[in-house]
């Protein structure tokens, strides 16, 4: 990590997140070789707070962007780093696309069920019911349409190798998210896919509730949805 | 050495180009009339001739993200469209302006507006020319007229895209990619070193070493005085191009009285027009602009003075003749001439404009 001060709100995941990729660069001894890709939203300064070569790219097109440098420099270690608008939304074709090619690299993908940083419209993965900017009187599915399961989408795909769903909000899910990042990354060594790690996390701002409220509503209704653990291993789909 | 000399389309030269210049990544997406680039670049094996990277993407927006990242990587990156699939790529080539980077695009244009047609056009000269995507930028606009030019501006384009750190395009239209002509081909040039592309793009994100700080590419900057400040720099940097890069072509305009101005497939027809014209006693020459942007203007201003009229002859509605009106400045007629549609205009359509508009006007 860089000593910029991160600009996220206090209590969000997407600092948690951060260190835990900068955590797993420096343990792999890897800061010269990973090149990240952060997105449009609210992380779209990642690059400020990351201390490794890092292209922003546009809004949902973070795949594309990685999949030329990796196909270029295939000795690196690359990963883009998407909320759930840019990833599931707006780059809806370059992600499952990527995936769908098994590009070798890494895809973080922070849902926190809200466009962050505009303000919080609803998003791709706004869950039905769930109040935003744009969806005052609660997500109507009807109306709106159904919230998306990318990640469970992305894991029907035969490019993608590892595909799991993590949280940073408790020390024992950071844990499971940190070892998780670790074998996304280390999955690039082995040449066989594209490795992509969800972390569903809060956004106080966003959800107009204080931090630890804020995870208490994530864990009683974002996780019954969007279930944590791991959905691909190996190339397989986990059997529950 | 014996010259090597190769019939070939425009597109299959643009190709071959691309290989020969030793280009790293191309990533396109099919469209008439430029799907085969893309087609040649596959049968040829590049990454066995060269190492180069050949990508079909999923979307022209794809496609053009890819060349960012190739481009933000320090290599040399280009992509490929006609019009509608320009149009997708417009919001990437502002990035990639913004974020000073370099690459190639070539646009084989057909008519429009919307899906329009297949056949060839010259209406998105604007695009080109005045902007396309948003925000204060300019790309440098090559114009071919020839498949040579074709093959001859992909080595240009590359050199002025690294010099400037600016994305270059290459506006060709349906006629000169699909039609096929003798080019003599240029050596293979090797594709850089990771060395290299580090010592020539020490700002690319090639992997943080420990003697510099990481390396960023982006586009974006918060800070509104900062962001002018940087947008004066851009504007200071295309002030440069306009001093320096200007290329033209002039053909008969000595002794001219009148003047065609026109580029790429419609410069061949005024070549036409041009001896039909004189057979009948009526001076005229050609200016070929070669660079759009930067365009001739102070050639055409010193032309202002001593010639009797212009013509501009385009296939469109009438675009580059604003710019052509801008340099002449009121001093002489300035008109249009052009068909729409992917009508090409024949020379003896020409002259007749030439006669009715200019000379009888």
């Amino acid at each position: 990590m860089t000593n910029n001060e991160l600009s996220y709100c206090p209590g969000c995941g997407h600092g948690t997140a951060h260190r835990l990729i900068a955590e797993t660069i420096e343990e792999m001894g890897i800061q010269g070789d990973t090149i990240g890709v952060s997105p449009v939203g609210c992380s779209v300064l990642m690059y400020n707070f990351l201390d490794v070569d890092m292209q922003q790219a546009a809004h949902g097109r973070a795949p594309a962007v990685a999949t030329a440098i990796k196909r270029l420099m295939p000795e690196k270690f690359v990963f883009t780093y998407q909320g759930d608008g840019d990833l599931a939304a707006i780059g809806t074709a370059e992600t499952i696309h990527a995936c769908n090619r098994g590009e070798n690299m890494t895809i973080i993908f922070v849902n926190n069920g809200i466009y962050g940083m505009t303000g919080g419209q609803m998003a791709p993965t706004t869950l039905p019911g769930m109040r935003s900017s744009t969806s005052p009187y609660g997500r109507d599915t009807i109306l709106m349409g159904n919230p998306l399961k990318m990640t469970e989408l992305v894991a029907q795909l035969a490019g993608t190798y590892f595909v799991t769903r993590q949280s940073v909000h408790t020390p024992r899910n950071v844990r499971r998210a940190k070892k998780a990042i670790r074998i996304a990354f280390e999955n690039q060594k082995l040449n066989k896919g594209l490795s992509f790690v969800e972390i569903v996390s809060n956004c106080n701002s966003g959800w107009k509730l204080p931090p630890v409220k804020a995870n208490e509503w994530m864990e009683e209704n974002m996780f019954p949805f969007y279930e944590l653990g791991d959905i691909k291993v190996d190339g397989k789909l986990v059997t529950k | 050495m014996e010259k090597e000399l190769r019939l070939m389309k425009g597109n299959e030269a643009i190709a071959e180009a691309a290989i020969r210049s030793g280009a790293d990544g191309y990533f396109g997406y099919p469209i008439t009339p430029q799907s085969e680039v893309i087609e040649y670049l596959m049968s040829e094996r590049p990454h066995e001739r060269t190492g180069m990277v050949v990508l079909q993407a999923e979307s022209e927006v794809a496609a053009i993200n890819m060349v960012y990242g190739a481009a933000g990587a320090g290599m040399m990156a280009m992509t490929s469209s006609s019009s509608p699939g320009i149009s997708l790529k417009q919001e990437g080539i502002s990035y990639i302006a913004g974020a000073e980077l370099p690459c190639l695009i070539l646009n084989v244009v057909r008519g429009g507006p919307g899906l329009g047609t297949i056949q060839p056009g010259q209406s998105d000269y604007f695009q080109a020319v005045k902007g396309g995507g948003h925000g204060d930028y300019r790309l440098i606009v090559l114009a071919p007229a020839s498949v040579q030019e074709m093959y001859d501006f992909v080595g240009t384009g590359f050199e002025l895209a690294m010099k400037y750190r600016n994305p270059v395009m290459i506006l060709s239209d349906g006629i000169i990619g699909q039609m096929m002509e003798k080019v003599e081909l240029g050596p293979q040039k090797n594709r850089r070193s990771r060395e290299e592309v580090v010592k020539s793009a020490p700002w690319a994100t090639t992997g943080k070493t420990p003697d510099r700080y990481h390396n960023i590419v982006t586009s974006l900057d918060l800070i509104a005085a900062n962001q002018e400040k940087f947008n004066i720099k851009l504007q200071a940097k295309y002030a440069v191009i306009e001093e320096n890069e200007v290329r033209y072509e002039e053909i008969d305009t000595q002794d001219a009285d009148y003047i065609f101005v026109a580029y790429g497939s419609s410069s061949r027809i005024c070549q036409s027009a041009m001896k039909i014209a004189r057979a009948k006693g009526i001076k005229v020459g050609l200016l070929r602009p070669i660079t759009l942007f930067p365009f001739p203007k102070k050639c055409i201003a010193e032309m202002a003075e001593t010639k009797k009229g212009f013509l501009s002859v385009e296939m469109n509605a009438g675009q580059m003749v604003e710019d052509v009106r801008l340099a002449v400045n009121g001093k002489k007629p300035v008109e249009h001439y052009g068909r729409m549609g992917g009508i090409i205009p024949t020379p003896e359509e020409v002259v007749e404009a030439l006669e009715r508009k200019i000379i009888g006007g």
